[in-house]
């Protein structure tokens, strides 16, 4: 098993016709076994989109008539920020169960109504603003680079896209390889937070070992420490290496990601690395050693 | 983004907050007719730069017995007198930092006859991810202070966005801010107009600290402190018009013209890096192994040759600047095309730092290609420690 995308996933991809979306469905068509099946412009209902290789996709005016005619039961979005909430919102209401936003400067209002309506009906959104999720040999949803990954054991993740790749790199470099990576992102407001996705790991028999990476600002690593704390003392475990990168961030400023920033004296490196400590993660001093450090610890 | 004190009290008059007149000026020539365009008899004269601790700093022009950067005057000349001495100098505070922060505005108000001092503020939860007020009775201090000390003095409402701010949300916040009467019924009307602005304009921040009670039993807004969400900005032209590029970094606002995401900071090694976590990362990695970057940036996803150009000068701009780092974990990102502007910009600006370069992901082994035929003089790195060792190395020695 893996979690969230496996071979049965059937996905749209919302805002296929714009330059980004042409080039990452091509890419998620060239990879393994991944099932696009179509796209969605609600001018372009009717025609076929095509790739550079060849290969076609029917385009549908809506959502709701794309999941109709082919099944789909995930989607992934490459709309404008300015449009990206109302793309998922329609998503949510033609009932996708996976919905993966990978639109970076999504405004955060647009995003608290967005999670009003998530909270009401059952999809899951991941993102916005991630490289989106994939599960090696079976299913690419977003903009991750393929070739780094490896068929395995570990779950990646995160809340930073590159930081996602260095963690699939050096995993896969050990010889480990990975079950699921999934990027949740970098904005303040998002679909899905580290404890789902722990929750979904821990759960997954294909997924021995895990790698967190977080980042400053919020408390979503210390929610995520408590979280394993509960569940360890529930009897469910899984060796977990963690990073927590902006330990030289300097508060007050936003680190890039809309969602790290340190303020009113929270959301700092330091406490989030004790939280996680705490909750007995093995916190990697550098990036450049998470693939080590899971390494190290797999063999104690 | 930011904005002044006077901006952000504009605004909220404009959505029906009770706030005192006043008059912005930029010239001491405007000093004489915004004194007198108030009644009196107190005037209040405040420093506009975009950092707290105001009442509490010092000018560096100034002796050590002058007064702070909001004083309150009660004569005409006594007013006249404080904006001829406060213009122009340089104030520090807390919030900026040893080298302070030129006071080109300075806002006159009319005083006000304070009972009761509250802190209001409005923000969005993570934890939540609703809309929020924060409130306390203890207003006019450090509200981290409180929060810290007394923190079942501070009461938080989450507000759900299909409703807005109810009758019942108000009625707690009033409760919790042990409003009565008048003020009340003042306060009521102001915290859904409050919130009505803070969505409606795209705030990621209000604060009010403090809000008084008047003598009246009135409400008002003494200070405010309003920023915006940047991702937002698009659709709030009138908004972007209230930027005031002397508050920012200079290279910081040429970078944010080609659209890259850059933090100027004090150490020594530049970096250029794709990516919000790896670029913080990038910087953690430098001081793990002694040395301190000079700065954060991200070229971001989809950056062009010209856009690496940008970035390059930016970075080499910075004179403490003796070395720069390249990271790039290409996915969206292409190696050939953080490669081929590297090659550009280091001819552009006839590099004369160490420049290391760390290429990985999509289209790696063209981008390497590319840099091994261009002839510059550059460092390559194999993975993110090798990068960081051989930088430190080549600054530092």
């Amino acid at each position: 098993m893996s979690i969230l995308i496996n071979t049965e996933t059937k996905i749209i991809v919302q805002g296929l016709t714009g330059k980004t979306g042409t080039f990452h469905t091509e890419q998620a068509l060239a990879y393994s076994n991944t099932r696009m099946v179509a796209g969605t412009h609600p001018k372009k209902g009717g025609q076929t989109w095509q790739a550079t290789d060849g290969t076609s996709l029917p385009l549908f005016a809506t959502v709701v008539e794309a999941k109709a005619a082919t099944g789909a039961n995930a989607s992934v979005i490459y709309v404008p920020p300015a449009g990206a909430a109302a793309a998922i919102i329609e998503a949510i209401d033609a009932g996708i169960e996976l919905i993966t936003c990978i639109t970076e400067g999504v405004p955060v209002m647009d995003m608290v109504k967005v999670k009003e309506r998530l909270a009401a009906s059952s999809s899951r959104l991941i993102g916005p603003n991630c490289p989106g999720l994939l599960t090696p040999d079976e299913c690419k949803i977003g903009i991750m680079p393929s070739s780094i990954f490896r068929k395995g054991s570990v779950g990646v993740l995160s809340r930073s896209g590159t930081l996602t790749y260095e963690a699939v790199f050096q995993t896969s470099n050990a010889g480990l390889g990975q079950s699921t990576a999934v990027g949740i992102g970098g904005d303040p407001v998002k679909g899905t937070e580290f404890i789902d996705v722990l929750d979904m790991f821990l759960s997954d028999d294909e997924t021995q070992s895990i790698i967190m990476i977080g980042e400053i600002g919020g408390s979503a690593e210390e929610e995520a420490a408590q979280f394993l704390i509960d569940e360890a003392r529930k009897g469910r475990s899984k060796p977990t290496v963690g990073f927590i990168a902006g330990r030289t961030s300097p508060p007050g400023r936003t680190m890039g990601h809309a969602g790290a920033v340190i303020s009113g004296g929270k959301g700092g490196a330091e406490d989030k690395i004790a939280a996680l400590q705490e909750a007995g993660v093995r916190v990697s001093p550098s990036p450049a050693t998470l693939g080590e450090t899971l390494v190290a610890l797999l063999n104690e | 983004m930011n904005i002044h004190e006077y901006q952000a009290k504009q605004i909220l008059k404009d959505f029906g907050a009770p706030v005192a007149s006043g008059v912005a000026i930029t010239s001491l020539d405007e000093a004489e007719a915004a004194v007198d365009a108030l009644p009196g008899p107190v005037w209040v004269v405040k420093s506009q730069i975009h950092a707290g601790g105001r009442g509490k700093g010092a000018f560096k022009e100034l002796g050590p017995d002058a007064k702070g950067g909001v004083r309150v005057s009660f004569s005409r000349d006594e007013a006249l007198a404080n904006i001829k001495e406060m213009f122009g100098n340089t104030l520090v505070t807390l919030q900026t930092g040893e080298s302070g922060k030129q006071v080109n505005r300075l806002y006159i108000e009319d005083g006000a006859q304070i009972d009761r001092e509250l802190y209001l503020s409005i923000l969005v939860d993570r934890e939540t991810s609703l809309v929020s007020f924060v409130v306390s009775t203890e207003g006019g201090m450090d509200i981290e202070t409180v929060a810290h000390d007394t923190p079942e003095l501070i009461h938080t409402v989450g507000i759900h966005a299909g409703q807005g701010c109810t009758d019942a949300d108000a009625a707690s916040l009033a409760d919790a801010l042990k409003l009565e009467g008048n003020a009340r019924d003042e306060g009521m009307t102001l915290f859904k107009n409050l919130y009505e602005a803070f969505t409606s304009k795209d705030m990621s921040l209000l604060e009010i600290n403090p809000l008084i009670v008047t003598s009246e039993n009135s409400i008002q807004v003494l200070d405010a402190k309003v920023s915006f969400d940047g991702n937002a900005l698009f659709r709030h032209p009138d908004i972007m018009e209230l930027r005031d590029l002397t508050e920012e970094d200079s290279k910081e606002i040429e970078a944010s013209k080609f659209d890259l995401a850059y933090i100027a900071l004090d150490g020594e090694i530049g970096c250029m890096v794709n990516g919000a976590g790896l670029a913080m990362a990038t910087m953690d990695i430098i001081k793990l192994y002694g040395a301190e970057p000079a700065n954060f940036l991200d070229v971001g996803g989809g950056a062009t040759t010209e856009k690496v150009t940008a970035a390059f000068k930016i970075i080499t701009a910075d004179p403490n600047v003796k070395g720069i780092l390249v990271n790039i974990f290409g996915g969206i990102m292409r190696c050939d095309v953080i490669a081929e502007g590297v090659v550009q910009a280091a001819r552009d600006v006839s590099l004369e730092v160490p420049l290391v370069v760390r290429l990985e992901g999509t289209r790696v082994e063209e981008g390497k290609a590319i840099l091994s035929e261009s002839g510059l003089n550059l460092i390559a790195a194999n993975d993110l420690d090798d990068a960081a060792q051989k930088i430190v190395k080549a600054v530092r020695g």
